[in-house]
């Protein structure tokens, strides 16, 4: 017969303190884990939605950035005229010949300085990105010093408010927008007119990228491959979704010392548990012997001890999680190699990564709990009764 | 007995409780050390004086702009400028995309850029080698190490921001005093194949007369350029590296709020512990205080046990960051992140210090209370 639940529930209450103090060693321990996983899912998200299945990203061959050189701009109306792209209104195809600059910017804070990527686009480039949508003022006029900024930026950086000038390669540009990309790596860009910029870099005369809106993904995926079979051309298409897909990479460093981290104080919080369940064996060994003697067999001893110690750990791991909840959604940058500038995202506690945090503190409790409740399980009746 | 022999015999009576307490703090104190030896290597290592000694300058709106190559010259007219070398990041592939397939590689002047480089040491004919050679290069010892490369060895470069391949012959191995990760070839290279890199640098190395001069050389440098159509941000090089770290993010922050819930959930179990062991000998407590024991003796004896415990944890934990970080450093895939990292001597220090601080704060209270306990009480506690 098992031994009731509320058995083990009482005696955690009883030694309150010790109790809470293990809990809380957990929660630390949880807390960590749950920061760094939330770390990598806001990050996974920021790059996985940033893509749109249906556009194309061509570069020159070998560029595995945008950011790294580009092409004659006399391939943009061959690029246009390839079949597969999706129209406009006017009938006009779906294409932008793009560039992407880095330029430094002061953070709000006060922090010292940030790479920020500058993207210079035609019309049609907003056209193609339909998950870009205004949230103030208005798009950047064409030929003008112009620029729209994501939201991240506008959160992040002083200057970035609509009507206030920035200040970056050869001088003032007026802020008129800001827009919204639902959290993706746009949201970390500024925008505006792809001549206008190209004139302030020196970059006249080529593209770094251009962008292709397809009528539907196989259409995409055909496209793609039309751009890098034609030899004439020495580019190469990617689906813009696998093109950001790429980037996550950046989080790579995240994931290896948060494992590391995590792990490490995994190992910690289980000997401390374990310390706990020893004390909580030893307390109750008396205890123990006359649960033996009315009849509970060891195997229900075993699993009561274990249940818990398992108890404990999910406690820590609600505490745990409950610390975390403050910084949900807090947004914090990353460098990424790939574009030298800072994507913003947030932390993003998500279901998958509290369940990975209950699991991970069970796998805890388990580890400190098994041992000691095996002993409590092997104890001589008698010798105990007498102790 | 000797009161020190009292202490340690108490410390480690329980002696499977005392054995997972240390575990524990071994555990917590390993992962401090380590986040403290990147937070060093980050934050306080200010490089040798040979490279307090050095500038780099770039374009002023951002890293990936170039500078026309002419700046060089002028740049010798600023006072205090001994040597410039010219350095353009090539960014190419080594074998494939890999994180530990990647480092640095530069084209530069192989002149004068260990003129400016002066504490990377390489033999005299292996220079000579390099200058000779525009398809040579010349490569960190480290690295040589990592890919197995030998001189004579043929390396292929992919391009990515230039559209060409490098076939360079590793001419020379050089020394840096810590790894530098990098490979330098002769610029010439690249701009004899690609037209747009003509004439252009994306960095200039610059060696100073003494580690005084640099911020007068920086002001001197940017004041040149300020007016021109492409100004320039000069700062020292230790500056430099240190906003390549920043650009990963809010590193700082990050380390301090791991090394925060370490240290605190050490605290935690450290208390537990003594909170535990303090109750279970409430008795011996009073048995200690009827045979005259002091107070204060009583609670010098039991935070000695406490800081007794997590010294053992801390120092255990110590050495096993040290080698945690050796292997880290070689380990293969990890990039370049923890390359040339060790644990110094200030860090084991402090490391050391908050263990002990660690079980001095978790046994205050716990051993406060036994000190204060009356004896009768204590005789009468059945546990």
């Amino acid at each position: 017969m098992a031994i009731p639940i509320s058995y083990n529930i009482r005696n955690l209450k009883l030694r309150k303190g010790l109790t809470i103090m293990t809990a809380l060693g957990i929660a630390l321990t949880v807390t960590t884990a749950v920061f760094l996983m939330a770390l990598l899912a806001g990050l996974k998200k920021a790059f996985m939605s940033s893509g749109d299945p249906v556009n194309v990203l061509v570069m020159r061959t070998g560029s595995v950035a945008e950011l790294s050189g580009g092409f004659d701009a006399s391939l943009f109306p061959t690029l246009k005229t390839l079949p597969g792209i999706a129209k406009d209104g006017q009938g006009e195809p779906l294409a932008s010949g793009e560039w992407v600059v880095v330029v430094v910017l002061p953070r709000k804070d006060g922090t010292g300085e940030v790479n920020v990527s500058v993207r210079g686009l035609m019309p049609a480039g907003l056209t193609l990105r339909p998950g870009a949508k205004l949230v103030e003022g208005r798009w950047f006029t064409p030929g003008q010093r112009e620029v729209v900024v994501g939201q991240s930026i506008h959160n992040r950086f002083s200057g970035a408010n609509v009507g206030d000038n920035l200040d970056f390669a050869k001088g003032q540009w007026k802020v008129v927008g800001v827009f919204d990309s639902g959290g993706t790596a746009y949201d970390s860009e500024l925008w505006g007119d792809v001549n206008q910029i190209a004139a302030d870099f020196d970059r006249q005369g080529a593209f770094a990228s251009v962008y292709l809106r397809a009528t539907d993904p196989v259409a995409a995926d055909a496209l793609k491959h039309r751009v890098a079979d034609d030899q004439r051309l020495k580019l190469e298409g990617t689906l813009e979704t696998d093109y950001y897909e790429k980037q996550t990479s950046s989080g790579g460093v995240i994931k290896f010392i948060g494992t590391v981290v995590a792990v490490i104080m995994a190992i910690g919080s289980s000997f401390a548990a374990m310390n706990t369940m020893y004390a909580a064996v030893a307390y109750r060994s008396k205890e123990i012997a006359t649960l033996r003697i009315i009849g509970f067999s060891r195997p229900s001893i075993l699993t009561s001890f274990v249940i818990e110690a398992l108890l404990l750990s999910l406690l820590g791991a609600v505490v745990g999680i409950v610390l975390i909840l403050p910084f949900n959604g807090m947004s914090t940058g990353i460098g990424n190699q790939l574009t030298f500038s800072e994507t913003v995202f947030s932390l993003h506690v998500t279901w998958g990564v509290a369940m990975t945090a209950v699991i991970f503190a069970l796998i805890m409790g388990l580890l400190g709990g098994f041992a000691p409740a095996w002993h409590a399980a092997r104890q001589d009746i008698l010798t105990s009764l007498r102790a | 007995m000797t009161l020190t022999r009292f202490v340690s015999k108490s410390a480690f009576r329980n002696k499977r409780r005392s054995i997972l307490t240390v575990l524990s703090i071994t555990f917590s104190l390993l992962l401090l050390t380590v986040m403290m030896t990147v937070w060093h290597r980050f934050y306080l290592d200010k490089g040798d004086a040979q490279s307090a000694q050095r500038l780099i300058t770039r374009h002023r709106v951002s890293l990936t702009q170039n500078m026309p190559v002419y700046y060089r010259e002028k740049m010798r007219t600023v006072r205090g400028v001994v040597a410039v070398a010219p350095t353009q990041w090539f960014g190419g592939l080594y074998k494939d995309e890999k994180p530990e397939n990647f480092f640095a590689q530069f084209g530069t002047d192989p002149a004068e850029i260990f003129t400016v480089m002066t504490d990377f040491k390489i033999p005299d004919d292996q220079l000579a080698a390099w200058q000779h050679d525009q398809a040579g290069c010349v490569v960190d010892s480290e690295l040589a190490k990592k890919f197995g490369w030998k001189i004579g060895d043929r390396i292929i470069l992919k391009g990515t921001i230039f559209p060409v391949n490098l076939e360079l012959t590793i001419r020379g191995i050089f020394v840096a005093p810590q790894p530098s990760i990098t490979v330098y070839f002769n610029q010439k290279y690249v701009e004899e194949a690609v037209s747009f890199a003509k004439g252009r640098s994306g960095t200039f190395n610059i060696l100073a007369d003494s580690p005084e001069d640099v911020p007068k050389v920086a002001a001197g440098v940017d004041a040149m350029f300020r007016n021109s159509p492409e100004p320039t941000k000069t700062e020292s090089e230790k500056a430099f590296q240190l906003s390549f770290i920043n650009s990963m993010g809010n590193v700082k922050a990050f380390i301090l709020s791991i090394c925060f819930a370490v240290v605190f959930a050490t605290l935690l179990v450290s208390a537990n512990t003594m909170a535990m062991s303090i109750r279970e000998r409430t008795r011996e407590v009073a048995v200690l205080k009827t045979l005259g024991f002091t107070q204060q003796s009583i609670l010098k004896l039991y935070i000695g046990e406490a800081v007794l415990v997590a010294l053992t944890g801390g120092a255990l934990g110590c050495l096993l960051a040290a080698g945690l970080v050796v292997v880290l450093a070689n380990a293969p895939g990890m990039g370049f992140f923890f390359l040339g990292m060790r644990v110094t001597t200030p860090t084991f220090l402090l490391a050391i210090f908050v263990s002990a601080m660690v079980g001095l704060l978790s046994a205050i209270v716990p051993a406060y209370h036994a000190a204060k306990l009356d004896i009768v009480e204590g005789l009468r506690y059945i546990g």
